[in-house]
C-alpha cells in the first residue's frame, strides 16, 4: 500500500510538473498534450469505478464520453447561434460557461447510465460486454444520422467555454482547471471504493450470494456504480469536445469505448490512479510512435498485447506489487 | 410503394442474413467451444476480402481468389491460434477483449501498411453479373442469389457436420465438458486449433463474398463484426441454430428498416423530417431488436435459460 501512495503522488506531481515546465519554456503543445493525459484520465477513472470496482466490463463508455461531448457541443452551438435550445413548454437557452455545461453532461450522461445500465444489468458476463458495445453502436449511428447538429461532420465551437474569473483560451489555465476536476474525481472515487457502498460493490464482485445474504441487492450497488462511472467520463467527454473545441460522432464510435478501456487496462485495473498512469503512458505512446512511423498503431497494439499476456495488473501491477487482486 | 420492390428488398435482407451468418456461425463456435470473445474476427473477414482481390487481380479467376481467402482467412487463423488466442482461453473476457482488440490493430495497421490506404475493387465474375427472372416478374441481381445459395449450403454444411460427422460430436462435446473429452484421449488443442480455423476460413470467405459487392479497403471488418456479435447474442450465443435465425432476423430487420421507416413516417410528417426520422431509426433498429430480445430471454432466443 505504501508503494502505490508513493507511485501516486509521483504520478500525480509529475503530470503537474510537466505542463509547468513547458509553460516557462513557451511550448503550448505540450501543455495541450498534458491536458489531453488529464482529460482522457477522467474518463478512465470513471470507467474504472464500474470496471474495477464493480467487475462491470462496459465495451459502450463511448456513450457517456460522446453525450459529455454533445452535451457542451449542443449547448454552445445554441450560445454561438443565439437560438435557443427549446421553445416549448418552457425556453432553453445555450450557455457558454463551464460550470453549466459540466452539470449539464453529468446529468445527461449519468441519465444515459441509467437507462442503459437498467437494461443491461439484467444480463451477465459476455451478454453484458455485447449488450454495452450494442448502445454504444445505437448512440454511433443516431449521432450520425441526426442532421440538426452536424450529423457525420460533427459541430465546431468557435470560442472555448468560459470559466468565472479566468482565461480558458490560455492552455495552461485550461489545463490547471482539468488537473484540479482530476484531483477532485480521484478524491472522491477514493472515498467511495472505500466507503461502505465501494466494499459491498467489490464484494458483490467476487460473490453475489454473500452479499444478497447479507442483505443487499447486488443489482442496484451496479447500478449506482455504472451511473456513477457514466457521469464522470461524461464529464470527460464535455471536456475533451471543450478541448478540441469539436464534437464529432468519433467519440461515441467503438474504437474509443476499446481505448477508454485500455487506459484502464495499462494503468492497472481497480487502482483509483491506474486510469492516469494508464492514460499518460497511452498519449506518450501515441506521441513518440507517432513520431517514429505512420504505422504507430501496430507497435501499439504489439505493446498492448505484451501487457495483456505477460504484464497483468498494468503499470500499477508492475510498480506498486498486486496487493490489489486482479480478477 | 410496389410488392415487386418489397419482394427485392426482403431478399436483399436474407442475402444479408446469410452473409451475417457466416460471420456469426465462427464467433459462436469459438465462444461455446473455447470460451473465447474474438473480436480479430472481422480482421479475419479483411484478410479473406484482401486475400480474394489479391488473387483476383493476379489471377482474374473468382473461384481461385474464393479458395484463397478461405485459405489466408484460414492460416491467419491458426497463426494466431496458436501463438496468442491459445494463452487466452483460461483468462477472463476481459483480458480477451484487450488481446484481441490489440490484434485488430496490428491486423489493419499490417493491411494498410502492406496494401496502402485505397479502396481495392474485386469484380463479380462475368457468369454472375445481371440479373435473372424470378417467380411473380420479380428481377433480382444473380450474384446476389447466389450469395444466398451459398450462404444456406455452408448452413447446411455445417448442422450436418455438428449433427453427423466425428468432429461435429467432438465440438459438441467440447461445448459441454473440455476437461471429459481430453480425459477421452481427444487431442483438445488440436480441436480447439481446428475449431478456429473452421470459423477464421467462414469469416473470410464472407470477406471475399461480401468484397466483391462493396470496396475491399481497411476496417471493413469492424461494423460487419459488431453486427455478427449482434446476432449471436440474439440467437444464444454458442447456438448453431440461434446464429443463423439471429443473422436472418437482423438482416431483415436492417434491410427492411431502412427501406420500410421512411415510407411509414411519410404518412404524417413532411418528406424531408420523414426521411431523417426514418433512417436515424432504422440505424438503430437492429439494435433496439437486440435490448427487446434480451429483455425477454437474457440469455438469447436459443440460449441455455
Amino acid at each position: 500500500m505504501k508503494k502505490e501512495t508513493l507511485l501516486n503522488v509521483a504520478l500525480m506531481t509529475l503530470l503537474l510538473a510537466v505542463p509547468i515546465a513547458a509553460w516557462i519554456a513557451d511550448e503550448p503543445f505540450t501543455i495541450t498534450l498534458a491536458t489531453r493525459v488529464v482529460v482522457f484520465a477522467i474518463a478512465g477513472v470513471g470507467l474504472n469505478f464500474a470496471l474495477g470496482f464493480g467487475g462491470l466490463v462496459s465495451f459502450g463508455h463511448a456513450v457517456f464520453f460522446g453525450v459529455g461531448g454533445y452535451a457542451m457541443g449542443i449547448l454552445a452551438y445554441h450560445a454561438q447561434t443565439y437560438t435557443s435550445l427549446l421553445e416549448w413548454p418552457f425556453v432553453i437557452e445555450g450557455t457558454k460557461s463551464m460550470p453549466v455545461i459540466w452539470l449539464v453532461a453529468i446529468i445527461v450522461s449519468g441519465l444515459a447510465a441509467l437507462a442503459i445500465g437498467t437494461l443491461s444489468l439484467r444480463t451477465t458476463g459476455v451478454y453484458f460486454i455485447m449488450i454495452t458495445l450494442a448502445f454504444g453502436q445505437m448512440f454511433y449511428y443516431f449521432a450520425i444520422s441526426w442532421p440538426a447538429y452536424g450529423g457525420e461532420d460533427g459541430l465546431s465551437i468557435y470560442v472555448r467555454n468560459g470559466f468565472p474569473g479566468l482565461n480558458t483560451m490560455d492552455p495552461i489555465q485550461f489545463f490547471a482547471i482539468c488537473y484540479v476536476l482530476l484531483l477532485i474525481i480521484l478524491f472522491g472515487v477514493h472515498r467511495a471504493a472505500h466507503s461502505s457502498f465501494g466494499l459491498m460493490l467489490r464484494a458483490a464482485r467476487q460473490n453475489e450470494e454473500r452479499v444478497q445474504a447479507i442483505g443487499h441487492i447486488p443489482y442496484r450497488l451496479y447500478l449506482t456504480a455504472f451511473v456513477i462511472s457514466g457521469a464522470i467520463t461524461g464529464l470527460s467527454g464535455a471536456l475533451f469536445a471543450d478541448l478540441n473545441r469539436f464534437v464529432s460522432p468519433t467519440m461515441l464510435s467503438w474504437q474509443t469505448s476499446g481505448e477508454i478501456m485500455i487506459f484502464v487496462i495499462l494503468g492497472g485495473v481497480g487502482r483509483v490512479f491506474g486510469p492516469v498512469a494508464g492514460a499518460a503512458l497511452f498519449i506518450l505512446l501515441e506521441h513518440t510512435l507517432g513520431g517514429l512511423s505512420e504505422f504507430w498503431q501496430i507497435y501499439l497494439g504489439a505493446i498492448l498485447l505484451g501487457v495483456v499476456l505477460f504484464a497483468r495488473g498494468g503499470l500499477y501491477g508492475l510498480l506498486a506489487g498486486r496487493e490489489v487482486a486482479h480478477d | 410503394m410496389s410488392l415487386i420492390l418489397l419482394a427485392e428488398q426482403t431478399l436483399n435482407g436474407l442475402q444479408f442474413g446469410v452473409m451475417l451468418f457466416l460471420m456469426a456461425a465462427g464467433l459462436t463456435l469459438i465462444f461455446g467451444v473455447m470460451g473465447l470473445i474474438n473480436l480479430a474476427h472481422g480482421s479475419l473477414y479483411m484478410i479473406g476480402a484482401f486475400a480474394a482481390a489479391a488473387t483476383a487481380a493476379a489471377t482474374g479467376s473468382f473461384v481461385l481468389a474464393l479458395g484463397a481467402s478461405l485459405g489466408a482467412a484460414a492460416i491467419a487463423g491458426v497463426l494466431i491460434e496458436v501463438t496468442i488466442i491459445r494463452r487466452l482461453y483460461d483468462r477472463d473476457h476481459l483480458d480477451q477483449v484487450l488481446a484481441t482488440f490489440a490484434l485488430i490493430l496490428i491486423f489493419s495497421e499490417g493491411t494498410r501498411w502492406v496494401f496502402g490506404s485505397f479502396p481495392l475493387f474485386l469484380d463479380t465474375p462475368d457468369y454472375l453479373s445481371g440479373t435473372t427472372s424470378l417467380p411473380f416478374g420479380v428481377q433480382y441481381s444473380l450474384y446476389r442469389l447466389t450469395l444466398i445459395f451459398i450462404g444456406l449450403l455452408v448452413a447446411a454444411g455445417l448442422f450436418w457436420m455438428i449433427a453427423k460427422t466425428r468432429i461435429g460430436i467432438r465440438i459438441r462435446a467440447g461445448e459441454n465438458d473440455r476437461e471429459m473429452i481430453g480425459a477421452l484421449g481427444v487431442d483438445i488443442s488440436r480441436l480447439y486449433t481446428l475449431v478456429f480455423a473452421l470459423g477464421a476460413a467462414l469469416a473470410g470467405l464472407a470477406g471475399a463474398l461480401i468484397g466483391a459487392i462493396q470496396s475491399v479497403q481497411v476496417g471493413m471488418g469492424e461494423p460487419v463484426l459488431i453486427l455478427a456479435f449482434v446476432v449471436i447474442v440474439i440467437g444464444g450465443i454458442g447456438s448453431i441454430k440461434g446464429a443463423l435465425v439471429g443473422a436472418i432476423l437482423v438482416g431483415l430487420t436492417d434491410t427492411l428498416g431502412g427501406f420500410l421507416l421512411p415510407r411509414l413516417f411519410a404518412l404524417f410528417l413532411d418528406p424531408s423530417q420523414a426521411t431523417s426520422v426514418g433512417s436515424s431509426l432504422a440505424s438503430m433498429a437492429i439494435y433496439i431488436l437486440m435490448a427487446g430480445v434480451l429483455l425477454f430471454r437474457p440469455k438469447g432466443l436459443f440460449g441455455d435459460a
